[in-house]
């Protein structure tokens, strides 16, 4: 089939999917980094069965020529090395007519549950192919394929080959270099695929990346983008531990739990480098008290987990309220409740985030709304946290966790660990003291003249128990006042747009939210987006002023009760009439969805 | 408050704070406390350098009773949080105070572990055989048969043996002490903060209040007839066939403690961008 056929789009959706082994996630992340390579932006969300090894894959991919923060609606291409188990991703892989199906002849047809919406199917023997290049493996035929089918130039495969396969010595090498270029000379005869428009930001997006707008020559995706060298590949969960270091944490306890571990992985060597530790615990109420210990200590202290530790934590959140011992830690939220849907994503810790713990206890709840905020999130949470002597929860996901996308680096915001300290021999120290802002300079050990013991006990100023009631009222205003008065400044919501349709949402589901706006933007409907990034302590009154005029909100979240609608219904005045959108996961909310929404509400 | 001059030799009296304990009259905790205050003069700390952690129950209560830095944490955790201190800060001298009900029922996890790890900690339970603080509920080192108004005619289990189980898990120092003996006690606490790694110092301790029956420990009390030994085995066979009120040191190993480097890397953050650079 001819080139000039083919049709334009802003994005390019791609699947693969095979079996334990196939090598779907290497193939996948091999041609994000080619795609990064070329000057492309793109993202790579991993999906995989329950399996510890070997179950089903799928590496979703999505690429163009602006920052990319979702998957689209639905797959322009689908590779299955293999069909097995794959029937399985028929709700995560949406296809229609217009996809294409590629697949091994040797490994069946494509599932019925595929075919039967109309996608076109072509096969191409992989596991021959490969079979034809002694050394050489069926993913590598599989990638070079997908670069050729979308027009990733094949120098940028050669090199990012070269790159990865260093270590497996020059047979290797050469082996699947040839593969793949056996696989990107395939390409040209298989049915054509839509290629990418030159430079145009998926939806004409209000958020389109530094340069990544200023050239929209014809034929610019041949071209490598300026300032494309300087973008990042990270994961959220990568992301989050950057920010944690960046944000000056040098103390981490860890339990491993998915799909957070890869926060704690990453922080392991790299605390170390910087001066800091990492140690592993026995047990999230071990790694959470770690940390409140190591911060009683004078040290930044941080701790990542999911749903079910974050559960185990709440005791020790309420103590570090109470003892004033700031904190953070990262929750990178999965389905639930109890061990839910480890591997896939959800919204669902909003409630267990902002009111899980006993008592009146005021904490932060911070939430990245795009992967690479997951590092300004979370180093902005170390600053909060320093700066009020509280526990931060970072509500991350899986979804911003696991995937992988090109980004551009996000700014230093300077906000390091600042904490009000107490100078050695302060006068008549009061650990506890009452002060305007609420927030009372903390003794760290080893100064002297200022020893006191911390308690999660109900105490006086100076910190000794006390369970009269005029000691309490007096804690409980100063913890709730320190919170309250902070000067949060811009960073609590990103708000964009205008119209009297207003989306409220927060963390992933901010991306799809932004498309579907933009898209509705196309159609001459008005619409504004409020992500919001402090979702604890509430701040009515910015919100007040960000939805201004507005006559209809709608809330948008990934959760079946509508977590984050409750919470605003019950902590904001939220103007005109209010609706909640929402489902739960692990299917991320779709531009398409919110997109109809937004066009039937305006309509009606 | 202050920390005296240093010019002159720290005295007992220095760590002691100005707030009236919660202890009833004749609880062994005072004398505990009292042995903490000399442990510390003995080896001349100064307040600002030791921290006391603990959890919740009669025993942790001790924080507040001495003027040095204190934590007084939730319950069973105290050992969590005294690790995370101690790992982030090596310089300090780091004691924990529990009881047998925080430290070998709701913190028994973390106890196991603290010996696994080795941090250089030392860990001081007063032991008494009851919860006191909830006013009489067997723990997991009270008698089978001892009767409560939460497990009428008694729990029917047999009791937790801290000692021998601390030196399975791998603790590289264990000790036995008696509250009725102020200054052995402070003798072995100071030995066990002097000794590297991980030192456990289980002291009996009794609840005149609950369990009025442990005056008689000050008869059944009484030093071990054999010196400390550095082999695991035969503390264990020791410990396992004692009746229990042998006092002294009964294990000391030379297991090097567990501590990463901190504070010695000196990269930037941002020189860990090159990792995400394409």
């Amino acid at each position: 089939m001819s080139r000039h056929r083919q049709k334009i789009k802003d994005s390019i959706s791609i699947a693969i999917t095979g079996s334990g082994g196939a090598g779907v996630m290497t193939a996948g992340n091999l041609l994000l980094e080619v795609a990064a390579q070329a000057g492309w932006y793109g993202l790579m969300v991993r999906s995989s069965g329950p399996q510890i090894r070997g179950g089903e894959a799928a590496a979703l991919l999505r690429f163009a020529h602006a920052p990319i923060e979702c998957l689209d609606d639905r797959f322009d291409v689908l590779i299955g090395i293999d069909w097995q188990n794959i029937h399985r991703f028929a709700d995560e892989i949406p296809l229609d007519g217009a996809s294409v199906m590629l697949g091994d002849p040797d490994q069946g047809e494509p599932p019925e549950v595929f075919a039967k919406v109309g996608a076109s199917y072509a096969p191409l023997p992989f596991k021959q192919m490969a079979k034809a290049i002694p050394g050489s493996w069926p993913n590598m035929i599989a990638l070079g394929l997908a670069a050729g089918l979308v027009g990733l130039p094949a120098d940028s495969v050669k090199s990012v080959l070269q790159k990865s396969l260093k270590k497996g010595g020059g047979e290797k090498m050469a082996a699947n270099l040839a593969a793949a270029e056996a696989g990107y000379a395939a390409a040209a005869n298989l049915p054509a695929v839509p290629r990418l428009a030159a430079r145009v930001a998926p939806g004409a997006s209000q958020k389109t990346a530094p340069g990544a707008s200023q050239k929209s020559a014809p034929g610019a995706n041949e071209e490598f983008a300026p300032g494309a060298d300087a973008r990042w590949l990270i994961t959220g969960n990568q992301a989050a531990g950057y920010g944690a270091v960046r944000g000056g944490v040098r103390f981490c306890a860890a339990y491993p739990i998915t799909p957070a571990t890869e926060v704690l992985e990453w922080l392991a060597p790299a605390l170390p480098k910087v001066g800091g530790a990492l140690v592993q615990a026995e047990d999230e109420l071990a790694s959470i008290n770690m940390i409140i210990g190591a911060s009683y200590g004078g040290v930044p202290s941080l701790t990542a987990t999911s749903g079910p530790g974050l559960s185990l934590m709440t005791e020790a959140l309420g103590l570090a309220v109470a003892a004033e011992v700031p904190i953070v830690v990262i929750d990178v939220m999965r389905g639930g409740p109890s061990t839910g849907i480890p591997a896939k994503s959800e919204q669902s810790d909003v409630n267990i985030a902002v009111n899980g713990l006993h008592g009146d206890a005021p904490r932060l709840v911070v939430a990245p709304n795009s992967i690479a905020d997951c590092v300004t999130a979370t180093q902005w949470a170390v600053h909060l946290a320093e700066a009020l002597q509280c526990p931060a929860i970072v509500l991350s996901d899986q979804y911003f966790g696991q995937t992988r996308a090109v980004v551009d680096p996000p700014a230093d915001i300077g906000a390091a660990a600042a904490r009000l300290k107490a100078s050695a021999g302060a006068e008549g120290y009061k650990r506890y003291a009452i002060t305007a802002s609420g927030i009372s300079p903390m003794a760290i050990p080893g100064t002297p003249g200022t020893a006191y013991t911390a308690d999660g006990l109900e105490h006086n100023e100076r910190g000794l128990p006390s369970s009269q009631s005029g000691d309490h009222i007096r804690q409980l205003d100063k913890r709730a006042k320190k919170l309250a008065q902070y000067d949060y400044g811009e960073r609590w919501a990103e708000i964009e747009g205008e119209g009297e349709l207003a989306l409220v949402t927060f963390g992933s589901c901010t991306g799809a939210a932004r498309e579907a706006l933009a898209r509705a933007a196309a159609e001459g409907i008005k619409a504004r987006l409020v992500s919001l990034r402090l979702l604890s302590p509430s701040q009515p009154e910015r919100l007040a002023a960000a939805l201004a005029g507005a006559k209809r909100v709608l809330v948008v979240e990934q959760n079946h009760t509508g977590q984050l609608y409750r919470y605003l219904r019950a902590e904001y005045d939220l103007p005109g009439e209010v609706r909640s959108f929402r489902h739960p996961g692990p299917l991320p909310l779709r531009p398409d969805e919110i997109h109809q929404q937004i066009t039937a509400w305006s309509r009606s | 408050m202050n920390a005296p001059a240093v010019a002159a030799p720290i005295t007992a009296q220095a760590f002691k704070s100005d707030y009236k304990p919660i202890w009833c009259p004749g609880c062994g905790d005072y004398s505990v406390l009292s042995s903490f205050t000399k442990a510390f003069a003995k080896l001349d700390l100064q307040p600002e350098n030791v921290a006391v952690v603990s959890g919740i129950g009669c025993s942790s209560r001790i924080p507040a009773y001495t003027n040095c830095y204190g934590f007084h944490g939730v319950h069973g955790r105290s050992l969590a949080a005294a690790s995370g201190l101690k790992l982030a800060r090596p310089e300090l001298t780091v004691v924990v105070a529990s009881g047998d009900g925080d430290g070998y029922s709701i913190g028994g996890n973390h106890f196991l572990h603290a010996c696994r790890r080795n941090v250089d900690l030392t860990y001081v339970v007063m032991d008494n055989h009851v919860y006191g603080m909830t006013k009489g509920q067997p723990s997991p080192t009270t008698e089978p048969d001892w009767d409560s108004k939460l497990s009428p005619g008694g729990t029917g289990l047999r009791t937790f043996h801290p000692l021998v189980i601390a030196l399975a898990a791998g603790a590289n120092f264990v000790a036995r002490a008696f509250s009725g003996d102020p200054n052995g006690t402070a003798d072995i606490i100071a030995d066990a903060i002097r000794t590297p790694g991980f030192s456990f110092v289980e002291i009996l301790s009794p609840c005149v209040t609950f369990r009025p029956e442990q005056r008689e420990w000050k008869q059944l009390a009484r030093p071990a007839p054999v010196t400390s030994t550095d082999d695991a085995a035969r503390a264990a066979r020791r410990i396992m066939t004692d009746d229990g009120f042998n006092i002294g040191v009964l294990y000391k190993g030379d297991r090097k403690p567990y501590q990463p480097p901190i504070g010695k890397g000196k990269k930037r953050p941002s020189d860990l961008e090159a990792e995400f650079a394409l």
